[in-house]
């Protein structure tokens, strides 16, 4: 069965990392049981063998004992394949006679029984000896990196990669959903803990992104498709009708004190439905880019009916008063349409945000029942001086006895609604203690009310944050520990007539409390965007359990993804606050930058080829390549496939029908060696 | 459609007015009740205090009888009993050690539990099996003006949420609706009504059913309706000892089925009405001697 | 003015009992408790409690057993569930109280004068016999046996009973009572 054609040296090594592998593996016993092994000319066991010793020990041995295999059992190769490559070309081999074991994540850390987890990681160690004597020398390839970048959302973490990308020269596309860039900061009033004002701080930046000559700022826009690989990505873009040219509109919203609603009548989604806008719109002053919006749903010029394809029927019937004003700068279109752009990029930054829980899912706390419950974020545009009441704390429901708007003297704010719940979202969302304790401040502050903070555990780990804590304390703003238990409105006692009633435990004093007051403020947690699935498979990345994007690793590597020229940024991969995702952003952009400025990748030669005489030319694997990399020649009616663009999947070697695709690394003598070497062991 | 009938100890004894109500209700909309052969009593909330592996073998006794008579699902009105024949199913399938427990019992006396029965609340099967819509179909007298105050009680959604919403219920609403009756908005559908705390510690029970009372007559109910004989038995019998403590909260409380019966044109005392110890006002929609037979019994 | 003693030691610890209570169907999230209180804050009966639920559950964790097993809160529950329901570790809260009342019925060490251990075993001491419950009967035996002056209390409440014609002094037997008999000795048997 083996290669009688070299004489195979194979040194083995296997490391302990401390005492991640070698509490549950006896690592000696591992090395003296692959030494009886065939070929195999030395055998050692080693506490750490990715340092420096333990590399040049590699080093050394393949030079001492003329080595010309090396398996080394320890991580997993997404960790430190690379390491023991270097060090095995280092030593003077090709890196591709390197082949590694990883006897920690699927041995030593699943594992409880010290004797079994041994003999797993022999069995390992001997699949790995048996399939490395097949191993062949490979060259790596190089791939050239477009220097262009995609930057997908535009809220902070978005705009401050798309930013940082384009003040070092290089072009971005910045794309985002909505109608304009800022994401759920441009709703906020203040930011947590030093209380700047959010629209003072992003603004300017928006107004940036809008006006940089690097960045091509596509809103109410949606990524449709992503082809290619690093460094050579294809994306379609769907740039939704907005019924406006963004070319020839200038912003001077003509059009909206035009429009035949005399007032706003349709739900504003900016200010989260506590305010009105009109079917032509501007979802808020600042909004970039400054551009007016056509809501097809409500404007009297659309049919209610839609096309067989969707989109929205001309109706005619309005008087377009909008159209009128517009006058010569003609910006209006009724007769726009969905447009796809095809762009190519070499690097992907994604930062698709969050959303915030329906508060609906914890009936108990009243959301949706009581009008006095509000959720965190209506309570931002609440205190907001752009927002729909200018600033005015008012409770929709109930009017002081004069007919006047009532104002709440009472404020309990319930911290984890939805979060650290296995019924919901068993995480914590990391943001709400903190933003939490801002909305009590600025509640307090524009009301002077009593302001209740109804919380498990207080998570003020940032730099200020404690310091934030202790002013809320001094202020007198009261902190109760305990999870509320429920928000209702029947009363027990006189002072609870007519108002909301929190019953808790205060698990500190001991006791249920009922604690009536005028406002209940759900901090509601952070959750994956509804479409993050969808959007995983866009940019072929994973999620975790709980439906964030998966880092490629959670120390070091965490703006990557598993697929390379793919970064992520802010709280796409899991809830942070604001200088949190500012920092992810710009490490996101500089990992783009090592890509684009590096000018090419090197390529694991794991590409598939056609062993030409064997071919009969059937077709069959070329629809089946994802990445078109297999062309038919007609004149020698054989299949050929492209290196270049071959990603080595497998799809083709598998469909073969005469077995006469071979792929590099995963050829048949190998795996079939490696899974009589994991049996053998008994 | 036929089930096997599970009374319970209530049914046959103070909480005789849900059987009385309950059967020609079913009956009427075509729902075939087989009284379960020689059952025994469920073991309730007191069994568990004591021994779970006892109450869950009394309870599987009524599961094994209805496997051996070849019935398909097992009708419970009680909420008591409802939620015990689930749980002891539950306890069954999720524990080894319960199942053999179980098992044993059985041998011991030639009887087998092999499979989970569907256990199911009239409420249930009102709403899923038969639908409002049929229901709606069968009503002569609506409740016309009639405010009800819904009430669902613990063990029908708790713990275990089969058929209906765990916070906010809503099949006795709809059916209540489809009579032609108004339901009051009412958050304590499923708030505890004491349990049997109201007799062995009155103080803290009965301060439960005079919460429910209060709220009740506060939002503007004319009655409350409930599916559980224990409520009833809360809600209907203290008056005068929440009377004294807090304050009179004097409102009927029925069962959901009698109101069902009335809308279908039964009489109050073929609803067994007259057991009430708070007599129901005579609707304006009722037959004429059935309006004089409330009335007779509110005297 | 008497002192009592609150600092608690290891020796006040019956160690061991928290990991039994974990070990039985239906209580092993005890350990996952992150005493938010929830359990309490929903309880209706908390109010009466000597220990809200969230301290039972502490300190059965901690195995504070003479403290927990005295305990009025465990009599107060009332099998609503509301706190199994709602617990954002989904720890069964109400099972919980269960086995701690069987505990306490077992070493006879709940609180005197309570009735909610008495109804509880007379209970199922007619389960066992009849196969069937007769709440009047039930009811007359707790009061004898717990407060017999109670009992007169509830004389307008029977009256009412007779005049609706739900009381019945008459004793319900099912016909298989020596097979239900049989089946529940065999519980005991099998400990």
């Amino acid at each position: 069965m083996q290669s009688t054609k070299e004489n195979i040296r194979i040194g083995f090594y296997v490391c302990h990392c401390g005492h991640n592998i070698a509490a549950m593996v006896d690592c000696a016993d591992v090395a003296k049981y692959v030494k009886g092994l065939p070929n195999v000319v030395l055998s050692r066991d080693y506490k750490y063998m990715c340092s420096d010793p333990g590399q040049e020990l590699i080093q050394k041995d393949i030079r001492e004992y003329k080595l010309n295999r090396v398996v080394v059992a320890s991580c997993s190769p997404l960790l430190h394949e690379h390491t023991f490559r270097s060090a095995t070309a280092a030593g003077g081999l090709n890196p591709y006679y390197f082949h590694m074991v990883n006897i920690r994540e699927h041995d030593s850390w699943v594992h409880t029984d010290r004797g079994e987890a041994t003999v797993k990681a022999k069995a390992l160690a001997h699949a790995a000896i048996d399939r490395v004597a097949f191993h062949k020398a490979l060259e790596t390839k190089t791939v050239k990196i477009n220097p262009d970048a995609l930057v997908v959302g535009g809220g902070i973490a978005g705009i401050h990669a798309a930013m940082t990308l384009a003040n070092a020269g290089k072009k971005v596309y910045l794309v985002e959903r909505e109608p304009s860039i800022g994401g759920h900061m441009a709703k906020f009033d203040k930011t947590f803990p030093t209380l700047d004002c959010a629209a003072c701080i992003l603004t300017p930046k928006m107004s940036e992104v809008g006006a940089h000559p690097n960045i091509t700022l596509w809103s109410y826009s949606e990524v449709a498709q992503v082809d290619g690989y690093v460094g050579n990505y294809k994306v379609r873009v769907k740039r939704k009708p907005r019924y406006i040219s963004e070319e020839r509109c200038i912003g001077c919203m003509d059009c909206i004190s035009a429009c035949v609603f005399k007032e706003p009548k349709f739900e504003d989604e900016f200010n989260e439905g506590l305010g009105k806008r009109k079917p032509v719109y501007i979802p808020f002053p600042q909004a970039t880019p400054q551009i007016v919006v056509i809501d097809p749903n409500v404007c009297l010029n659309f049919k209610r009916t839609k096309g067989p394809d969707g989109t929205p029927i001309v109706s005619d019937r309005c008087k377009k008063t909008c159209v009128e004003a517009c006058g010569d700068k003609n910006a209006i279109d009724f007769t726009q349409k969905e447009e796809i752009k095809e762009i190519e990029v070499g690097t992907i930054i994604v930062a698709t945000g969050f959303k915030t829980f329906d508060s609906k899912r914890v009936p108990a706390y009243g959301y949706g029942i009581y009008k006095n419950v509000y959720t965190a974020l209506e309570i931002e545009r609440l205190v907001n001086a752009s927002g729909p009441t200018g600033g005015e704390v008012i409770l929709r429901e109930g009017k002081n006895p004069d007919g006047s708007p009532k104002h709440p003297k009472s404020i309990g704010i319930i911290h984890c609604v939805g979060s650290r719940d296995k019924k919901t979202n068993v995480w914590c969302s990391r943001v709400c203690c903190m933003y939490s304790m801002k909305l009590a401040h600025l509640l307090k502050e524009h009301t002077g009310a009593e302001v209740y903070n109804f919380y498990i555990d207080i998570r003020a780990p940032g730099k200020g944050y404690e310091e934030f804590y202790n002013k809320l304390l001094d202020e007198g703003v009261h902190f109760i520990r305990g999870r509320v238990g429920e928000v209702t409105d029947w009363a027990m006692t006189p002072e609870e007539e007519g108002k909301l009633v929190i019953r808790v435990e205060d698990t500190l004093a001991g006791y249920v409390r009922r604690i009536p007051v005028d406002m209940v403020v759900l901090s509601s947690g952070l959750e994956p965007q509804a479409d993050a699935q969808d959007v995983r498979r866009l940019f072929n990345m994973s999620c975790g359990t709980e439906g964030f994007f998966l880092e490629r690793h959670p120390k070091l590597a965490p703006v990557n993804t598993f697929t390379d020229g793919i970064f992520i940024a802010g709280a796409c991969q899991g809830p942070r606050d604001i200088p949190d995702t500012v920092a992810q952003a710009g490490a996101a952009a500089a990992e783009a930058l090592v890509l684009i400025d590096k000018g090419f990748v090197e390529q694991e030669p794991n590409t598939a080829f056609i062993l030409d005489e064997e071919c009969s030319g059937c077709k069959s694997c070329i629809p089946l390549c994802p990445y078109s990399a297999i062309l038919y020649d007609e004149t020698r009616k054989k299949a050929h496939i492209n290196e270049a663009l071959c990603k080595g999947c497998g799809t083709c070697v598998a469909a073969c029908p005469s077995g006469s695709i071979v792929q590099n690394l995963f050829e048949d003598e190998q795996i079939f060696s490696e899974i009589q070497g994991v049996l053998a062991y008994d | 459609m036929k089930y096997s009938y599970y009374p319970g100890c209530s049914l046959k004894g103070q909480g005789r007015a849900y059987e009385e109500s309950l059967l020609p209700v079913m009956r009427h909309l075509g729902i075939e009740l087989e009284e379960l052969p020689d059952w025994n009593c469920c073991g309730a909330t007191a069994y568990m205090a004591v021994d779970e592996g006892k109450a869950c073998v009394a309870a599987s006794r009524n599961l094994a009888i209805a496997e051996k008579a070849g019935l398909q699902q097992v009708l419970a009105p009680c909420s008591a009993c409802y939620l015990v024949l689930n749980k002891t199913q539950h306890l069954i399938h999720d524990y080894p050690q319960i199942k053999s427990a179980v098992d044993r019992a059985m041998t011991s006396v030639n009887l087998k539990y092999s499979t989970d029965i569907p256990v199911r609340h009239p409420l249930d099967v009102l709403i899923s099996d038969v639908g409002v819509d049929a229901i709606k179909q069968k009503v002569t007298h609506p409740l016309k003006g009639l405010k009800v105050a819904p009430y669902y009680g613990c063990q029908i959604v708790r713990p275990y949420a089969t058929f209906d919403d765990q916070f906010n219920p809503t099949s006795m609403d709809r059916i209540l609706e489809a009579l032609g009756a108004t339901m009051v908005q009412f958050p304590l559908k499923t708030k505890c009504c004491g349990g049997s705390l109201t007799g062995t510690l009155p103080e803290a029970g009965l301060r439960l059913s005079y919460i429910i009372l209060k709220e009740a007559i506060k939002r503007g109910a004319d009655v409350i309706a409930t599916v559980c004989p224990l409520c009833l038995f809360n809600l209907d019998s203290f008056h005068g000892k929440i009377a004294a403590k807090w304050e009179s909260a004097r409102i009927p409380t029925v069962y959901f089925t009698q109101l069902m019966g009335l809308a279908f044109g039964m009489t109050a005392k073929q609803m067994g009405l007259q057991r009430g110890l708070v007599p129901m006002k005579p609707l304006a929609s009722a037959p004429a001697c059935c309006a004089a037979r409330t009335a007779a019994a509110a005297t | 003015m008497e002192m009592t003693r609150t600092i608690k030691y290891e020796a006040d610890r019956v160690k061991g009992f928290g990991e039994e209570v974990m070990s039985v169907p239906g209580c092993e999230k005890l350990k996952d408790c992150i005493q938010c209180g929830t359990c309490s804050g929903v309880c209706p009966l908390s109010i009466y409690m000597d220990f809200t639920p969230r301290q039972v559950i502490e300190m059965t964790r901690f195995d504070f057993k003479n403290e927990v097993l005295g305990s009025k809160t465990i009599w107060l529950c009332a099998s609503c569930y509301a706190c199994s329901v709602e617990c954002p570790q989904q720890i069964g809260i109400t099972d919980i109280m269960y086995e701690l009342k069987q505990r306490a019925i077992k070493e006879k060490v709940y609180p005197r004068g309570l009735p909610t251990p008495v109804l509880a075993q007379e209970f199922t001491k007619m389960v066992h016999d009849y196969g069937r419950v007769n709440e009047i009967l039930l009811a007359t035996k707790m009061y004898m046996k717990t407060n017999p002056l109670a009992a007169m209390g509830m004389s307008t409440l029977g009256l009412g009973m007779i005049k609706t014609g739900r009381f019945s002094m008459i004793q319900e037997k099912i016909q298989g009572r020596a097979d239900l008999a049989r089946m529940l000795e065999t519980v005991d048997e099998g400990k």
